[in-house]
């Protein structure tokens, strides 16, 4: 059996290059890069140090060792709350919010991710100190790989066919294809719309993926992501050029329309199907068999 | 930012004197293209969408 120190040591590195696994910076940019960043490595490095002293004390008898954990869920419990006042806070300011279903999907992947490393961490120390250091290598990197595989959840793109589509004009209802998306009064900013603005229509592959592209929560993501990907042509008094995410009633297809500063049609489309499948607007409505 | 009640009619401009009345400001135009600019203006002083009402009447509606 090795020292306190092998298995704490390897639980340590584990732990902590599970939350840097999971901690990726992209177009989005959130977490913001480099504070928010380094804020979440370091308390991945706590998350981590927890489980990996975990076994280590229980095997020398210190017992109390284990309320440490139900303190850094506590801990962990607040990181989502912290996470969500400061999103909540900046959304007044986002030309496009997030929404609140986003902002909470946000907080509560950043707890769990949290809660992962913590996992490896334990696995990692737990089969180094009772199986030696090769066991906990590989069992650890093990937990590292399935820990990954949760890092891409759902999206968009693997309940829906997104597809571009043709902006058009009925009088001064704006359509993409044959859904209704705003009513546009002014005649400078129908020419602009139809000059600049793209439309995008995802189609739910089933049941349950209509009714969860039919929330607001989700909707509003999708808008969001949308122009994050592409940019965004709109400024205060203009309104008419916020992007709209918009359901067609008796099909389910819903319509995007975006007035992006990048014009490329396939970046916007990406930028669609990349949107998370928010969990708190994930639906799973009923089918029962006739 | 919150400027204004949302959903409500904040402004009307119309060529029509005889269609419209009542709690809102109401922009009478002499014409479309005078109709248009008012709109225009309007729209971007409040931050607000336009709509075409097709009775020669538009109004500013904050969203």
């Amino acid at each position: 059996m090795l020292s306190a120190w092998g298995p704490i040591t390897m639980g340590l590195a584990v732990g902590t290059l599970t939350r840097a696994h999971l901690l990726r910076v992209d177009y989005r940019m959130y977490p913001t890069y480099p504070h928010g960043w380094v804020t979440h490595l370091a308390l991945g490095l706590v998350a981590a140090f927890l489980g990996a002293v975990a076994v280590p004390a229980l095997a020398a008898r210190e017992f109390t060792a284990v309320t440490f954990l139900a303190l850094a869920a506590q801990q962990f419990r607040e990181v989502r709350a912290a996470e969500r006042e400061s999103l909540a806070a900046l959304e007044a300011s986002e030309r496009v919010p997030r929404g609140a279903d986003y902002v909470e999907g946000i907080a509560r992947v950043f707890e769990a991710r949290n809660y992962l490393a913590m996992l490896t961490a334990l696995v990692a120390s737990s089969l180094t100190h009772f199986l030696g250091l090769s066991a906990g290598l590989l069992g650890g990197g093990a937990a590292l790989v399935l820990a990954g595989g949760l890092r891409r959840g759902k999206q968009v793109g693997d309940v829906a066919v997104v597809r571009p589509a043709r902006l058009r004009f009925e009088r001064s209802l704006l359509y993409v294809d044959d859904v209704m998306i705003m009513a546009v009064g002014l005649r400078e900013s129908r020419e602009y719309l139809l000059r600049h603005g793209r439309g995008v229509i995802l189609e739910p592959r089933d049941a349950a993926a209509r009714a969860t592209l039919a929330t607001l929560g989700q909707r509003q993501a999708i808008a969001h992501d949308a122009a994050a990907a592409v940019g965004l042509r709109k400024d205060f008094g203009t309104p008419e050029f916020t992007p709209l995410v918009r359901l067609d009633l008796d099909t389910g297809r819903t319509g995007l329309c975006i007035v992006p500063t990048n014009p490329d049609i396939n970046a916007l489309l990406e930028g669609v199907r990349r949107t998370p499948l928010l969990e708190s607007s994930r639906r799973l409505p009923l089918e029962v068999g006739r | 930012m919150k400027t204004a009640p949302l959903h409500t009619i904040l402004a009307v401009v119309t060529l029509r004197h005889d269609a419209v009345g009542g709690g809102a400001p109401i922009f009478y135009a002499n014409d479309e293209a005078e109709r248009e600019r008012i709109a225009t203006y309007l729209s971007r002083i409040l931050d607000a969408m336009v709509h075409d009402l097709e009775n020669g009447t538009y109004i500013l509606v904050k969203h």
